[in-house]
């Protein structure tokens, strides 16, 4: 599969395109296939999904004006990739959430912050960091795997993607209110999960946030 | 002319959106004035921001070689 044979006078040629973009991918490889882990949370999906992603990008690199917006561009088609692929699945979804919406008000109001700071232990220190501080890295991907896809997607595009809500309004055709709304429920069902996870793990009191204790 | 200063309430109302960078610089400001001298609300916004980090951290996962090399085929 070749791109275009050949670019404007002062740009770089086709060559030097393609293997920046090699080196770029194969740089970003891991974070490629952790996002669509986490949009996808199947390993064999989030396989496809980044090589159909890869294969798009490399069809359409003549497209690209300027390659140092390659890694941004290369993580919206591979989110567009994801969103094509599952489209049909995200219908669905998007009716579990209005489902959700009438029956877990609490949980999406779920502060970890407000269950665990201790003002009066300032002086011993803050049991919030460590309480974070002692999650492993498989218990944060669980919370967020956990989450249904319409508020898996926001959490992933503005917390590990880093893009503004305008941006994932426009990608995911959604109204900016409904973008907003999806993140903040969002985070506090991520937060609740921590918390349920803390307190399986012992890393909390079972009454209340008192005591952090070390893993068991 | 100087803006009144928010109280602790309007700071956790749009802490979200000060950490998202989604404020008008002059909002920006006015937490950030607020996290200096509160430090409630400052260990509350730590908290968060690590907590973000952690988060953050999740999109990133070995990729296996199976995919490395349909890539390397994809673009070769």
């Amino acid at each position: 599969m070749t791109p275009v044979e050949s670019k404007q006078p002062g740009q770089v040629s086709t060559a030097d395109a393609q293997r920046v973009f090699r080196e770029h991918v194969e740089r970003l490889m891991d974070r490629l296939y952790g996002t669509a882990l986490r949009l996808t949370r199947n390993p064999d999906e989030a396989e496809d999904v980044v090589a159909e992603a890869v294969a798009g990008a490399w069809q359409r690199l003549d497209q690209l004006k300027d390659l140092s917006h390659l890694d941004g561009w290369l993580f919206r088609i591979l989110h567009n990739t994801f969103i094509s692929l599952r489209r049909r699945r995200w219908c669905r979804e998007d009716r579990e959430v209005s489902f959700e919406q009438e029956i877990e008000d609490d949980d999406t109001r779920f502060s970890l912050f407000e269950h665990l700071h201790q003002p009066f232990l300032l002086w011993v220190g803050r049991p919030e960091n460590d309480f974070i501080n002692r999650f492993l890295e498989e218990d944060l991907r669980n919370a967020v795997d956990q989450l249904p896809g319409p508020f898996r997607i926001v959490v992933v595009m503005v917390e590990i993607q880093g893009y503004t809500y305008e941006e994932v309004a426009g990608i995911l055709d959604l109204p900016l209110g409904t973008v907003r709304s999806r993140l903040s429920r969002a985070r506090g069902l991520l937060q609740k999960s921590l918390w349920q996870q803390g307190r399986d793990a012992g890393l909390i009191g079972t009454s209340t946030g008192f005591t952090v204790g070390e893993r068991r | 002319m100087s803006t009144p200063e928010l109280s602790c309430e309007e700071v956790i109302e749009r802490l979200f959106e000060y950490l998202d960078r989604e404020l008008d610089t002059v909002s920006q400001h006015e937490i950030d004035r607020h996290l200096e001298r509160c430090y409630d609300c400052f260990s509350r916004a730590e908290f968060e921001r690590r907590l973000r980090e952690r988060i953050a951290a999740t999109g990133s996962q070995q990729a296996p070689e199976r995919l490395k090399k349909r890539i390397r085929e994809l673009t070769g």
